[in-house]
């Protein structure tokens, strides 16, 4: 048997017999669908019949006696429908494409563990036999022949042991489907029919041609080393220059795939959706030729698929409530894809009934998401994008399609992973129309190089409107606005925002000119302020550590021309850092979704209260430990009070007196026997901040309500009904212990 | 068994420590570096390390040290790490020693915090106590401004 068989031409084989097949049975579905729809008669069969068939011959060249069985049957139905004898029906397009299943899944045991399994499929030959009977006459004497061409391997002797009469016709589904699950790999190494890559010849011999042109080009360079000659050298730098542009450009290609090749598998995920859900979904692909890289193409797989079913699912209607609704009876799933402005986007356009917005808010309150009153306050906008957070579901039962609150969320994550976004519209008894924008590529964009505090930063093109620069008397131009600098830009107000300052650098100042790089984000304009802008250039984006992972102000990195490495801006993150997008919250942009996700992530926070009822939070990441030290602990160096802890000495900061006004109170509380203290350590230092009374820990969604409420207070949110302040612990320390901070810089 | 116990060691203020040798992927001398801006005080910079970017973190820091002075230049120890390559920055490099295991022991409770969170042990070597970094912990930086913490 295969698995006992390690030699590397057996391995060989069934690697290509793996990936034949895979691409063999998805055309097989591909084309059985085809042919259910009424399209084209005896070609399709044809090819239907010959994807079998080669299968059947490979899996019995190599051993794989059951699947050369199971091949054989639906070849042997399938040669009663090329000659005429049988009419196709629902039935037997059911039946066959359960047979690609269960080949499907034997291949994928045989990709994962190096057997074909033991998943029983004799009730679907027996069903595929059946099928050769039903219409009588003709096929009675191909159905005696059939067990005599069988070879029967190992006594698979599956053709005389199912008596045919006994088998009812069974529904589609049940018996097909829980043979394949089992066996089907779970992410673990990548699939071979994933590993493998088909590529024109033609661009094959396009890469070596250039790769020979490559290695002219650099003993060009070389032998100019030892004999210098600036025109040569100029010459050859030009052509070195040509052939890597074109040279990278025919790689990229390689790597291009059209979007087809996901979708390919829709039509069958539809059928069978809408087969199982009694709904009636016409698909309408549009565009399938777009290209893709296909790095992104495998990682926008499952998101698809999940979007696709959802549709049907939860937005198509059942025929019957479609036509009292006024609508035709069949539901209209429109796949569309595009290129646009160097980002490729995808729709889906569903006729359905829509996001019901009470429904979404009413399961989201249900589920603790958010408060009623949250809730009430929400838009449209940010009820829709309720359905992205993680644990939500709207659909009232759970089916094993949809509904089980893994999926929208996925979804976003995985979409914003490879730097795209996703988009939601709902009209109410219209319809859904879903839209995810991805790059091209991930590995190389182009990028302006720009200059500030010293620093060069690369800032992606696709984000890059315009260039400003205001010379002499023209730096008047730039008004503000309580602190904040704006421009007027062909009557526009631009907010400004200065690199310098956010990224905190020290700028060595040119007071010559101010150069504004226009960006847009979240669909939202700035200005950037930078100290110069130095020239456009192609990019290789590599990632930056996890230790940077946090810094939202950086896409990644890149290597200049130098050698030396230069960060990419993250234009969204520079944007919120410096509250452009914040700012504009209660504008229904389309394109919130993203600055909205990434200020409402979960946080665990401490709730304290400092003075007189007043709630404060501090997240809990900032807080090393609780204590409790008696007042008599407490100790003055100089006028600081301090404490004995852990072998240092540490400063008490009182929370209460620091933030003053009507907190100030707590002086005239009777003086406590015991100080609740939060301790902070960083650098090895550690301070302790007096306070009340510790309340609570708590893991929340922090909706901030008001930027800065005041000193000391970054935020205000509500949390658990009450009024919270967030604590500028940073500003707190600074004002009490100025040392603290010194020590840990560089 | 005798692998585990090759370390390499170095300095930092005077102290000697030591990384199991395995973990080291290699040792380079100081190369320029990109400051990252709002990164935390420990990330001292980028690093191109043939064309691949390594985080440099500067074990002064991360270790609550002095300050380096002006004058001397850290060396770049390049550890492995599940998460890629990671530079650490200590003031000289030193030999790879064997050390015998009888001579280890925990390390003092009375350690400062921070040092006891990175320090796995200390071998009471001849002349010099040599201390034992966790290199995981090492490369382990918290954000620790609240403003990331909010952003």
């Amino acid at each position: 048997m295969p698995d006992t068989l390690p030699d590397d031409l057996q391995l060989q084989l069934i690697t290509d017999l793996l990936i034949e097949s895979f691409e063999g049975l998805d055309n097989f579905d591909h084309q059985l669908l085809a042919l259910e729809k009424g399209a084209c008669g005896a070609e399709t069969l044809n090819v239907i019949f010959r994807v079998i068939h080669t299968i059947k011959g490979t899996a019995g060249c190599i051993g794989l006696g059951r699947i050369e069985a199971t091949a054989h049957v639906g070849e042997s139905l399938l040669s009663l429908l090329r000659d005429g004898k049988i009419q196709t029906n629902t039935e037997i397009i059911s039946a066959l494409l359960a047979l690609s299943d269960a080949l499907r899944g034997m291949l994928r045991n045989i990709e994962s563990t190096g057997s074909e399994g033991d998943a029983d499929h004799s009730i679907l030959l027996a069903r595929l036999q059946t099928l050769q009977v039903q219409p009588a006459a003709p096929s009675a004497s191909e159905q005696d022949a059939a067990p005599a061409v069988a070879p029967e391997p190992d006594g698979f002797g599956l053709f005389e042991e199912t008596p045919i009469s006994a088998t009812p016709v069974l529904p589609d589904r049940p018996d097909a489907t829980p043979a394949v699950q089992p066996s089907a790999p779970n992410g673990q190494a990548p699939a071979v029919s994933e590993s493998a890559i088909r590529i024109d010849v033609a661009q094959l011999d396009k890469l070596m041609n250039l790769v020979g042109e490559l290695v002219l080009a650099r003993n060009q360079v070389l032998q100019n080393v030892a004999q210098p000659d600036p025109t040569a050298l100029l010459a050859a730098s030009q052509r070195l220059n040509l052939i890597t542009t074109e040279l990278q450009g025919s790689v990229m290609k390689t790597r291009m795939q059209p979007i087809g090749n996901v979708w390919a598998k829709f039509p069958r995920v539809v059928r069978d959706l809408a087969q199982e859900l009694g709904k009636k979904i016409a698909l309408v692909m549009e565009g399938q030729e777009t290209e893709l890289d296909r790095t992104i193409i495998e990682a926008i797989k499952d998101p698809l698929t999940h979007i696709v079913r959802n549709a049907i699912d939860h937005g198509l209607e059942l025929p019957d409530v479609r036509l009292a609704a006024g609508k035709p009876a069949e539901g209209r799933l429109v796949l569309r894809a595009f290129h646009e402005g160097g980002q490729v986007n995808i729709e889906f356009i569903d006729d359905g009934q829509g996001i019901n917005l009470e429904r979404v808010k009413a399961k989201a309150v249900q589920r603790s998401l958010l408060t009623a009153d949250q809730a009430a306050r929400l838009s449209e906008r940010e009820v829709l994008n309720l359905i992205f957070l993680p644990g939500f579901s709207t659909a009232e039962t759970v089916t094993n399609l949809s509904g089980r609150g893994v999926g929208m969320d996925v979804v976003k994550t995985n979409i914003e992973k490879i730097g795209g976004s996703v988009d939601i519209q709902s009209r109410a008894g219209l319809g859904v129309t879903l839209r995810i924008r991805i790059p091209l590529t991930l590995a190389i964009i182009p990028a302006l190089i720009v200059t500030s505090g010293g620093q060069r930063f690369a800032i992606p093109q696709v984000n890059l409107l315009e260039l400003v620069r205001l010379e002499g008397d023209a730096r008047q131009k730039i008004e503000t606005l309580y602190n904040a600098p704006v421009y007027r830009l062909r009557g526009k107000l631009l907010p400004l925002v200065n690199l310098n300052h956010h990224l905190r650098l020290t700028s060595p100042g040119s007071d010559e000119a101010i150069s504004i790089v226009v960006l847009q984000a979240d669909g939202r304009q700035f200005g950037l302020v930078v100290d110069a802008i130095n020239d456009a250039e192609e990019i290789v984006v590599k990632p930056l550590g996890k230790q940077l992972k946090s810094l939202a102000c950086f896409a990644g990195a890149t290597i200049m021309g130098d050698g030396r490495v230069a960060l990419i801006l993250d234009v969204l993150g520079v944007a919120q850092r410096a509250s452009v997008v914040t700012e504009a919250r209660d504008r229904a942009s389309a394109d919130e979704t993203q600055a909205q996700d990434k200020r409402d992530e979960r946080q665990t926070l401490l709730l304290f209260e400092a003075g007189r009822g007043r709630q404060l939070a501090l997240p809990l990441s900032l807080v090393a430990r609780l204590e409790e030290l008696p007042a008599t602990a407490v100790e003055f160096s100089g006028d600081q009070e301090v404490v004995q802890y852990r072998g240092q000495i540490m400063p008490l900061l009182r929370v209460a007196r620091f933030l003053g006004g009507i907190a100030c109170a707590d002086t005239e509380l009777p003086a406590p026997e015991l100080l609740q203290v939060v301790v902070h350590s960083a650098h090895g230092r550690s301070v302790g901040l007096v306070v009340s009374t510790i309340s609570d820990i708590v893991n929340e969604r922090l909706t901030v309500q008001r930027s800065s409420a005041g000193k000391g207070i970054l935020a205000s949110a509500v949390i658990q009904q009450r009024v919270t302040d967030l604590l500028d612990l940073e500003s707190l320390i600074r004002a009490g212990d100025p040392a603290f901070f010194e020590h840990g810089s560089n | 068994m005798s692998a585990t116990h090759q370390f390499c060691t170095f300095s930092l203020n005077d102290l000697l420590f030591g990384i199991e040798v395995q973990t080291i992927q290699e040792v380079i001398r100081y190369q320029e570096m990109t400051p990252v801006p709002l990164a935390p005080a420990t990330v001292h910079g980028l690093i191109n390390l043939r064309g691949q970017i390594v985080v440099a973190i500067d074990l002064r820091s991360r270790l609550a040290l002095p300050a380096r002075g002006g004058e001397t230049l850290p060396t770049n120890v390049i550890v492995r790490t599940p998460d890629g390559a990671v530079s650490l920055l200590v003031d000289e490099i030193g030999d790879v020693v064997e050390v015998d295991p009888d001579l280890f022991e925990c390390p003092p409770e009375t350690l400062d915090s921070t040092a006891r969170e990175l320090v796995t042990g200390v071998y009471k070597l001849k002349d010099k106590l040599l201390l034992v970094l966790d290199v995981a912990s090492a490369v382990t930086v918290a954000s620790s401004s609240l403003q990331e913490v909010l952003a």
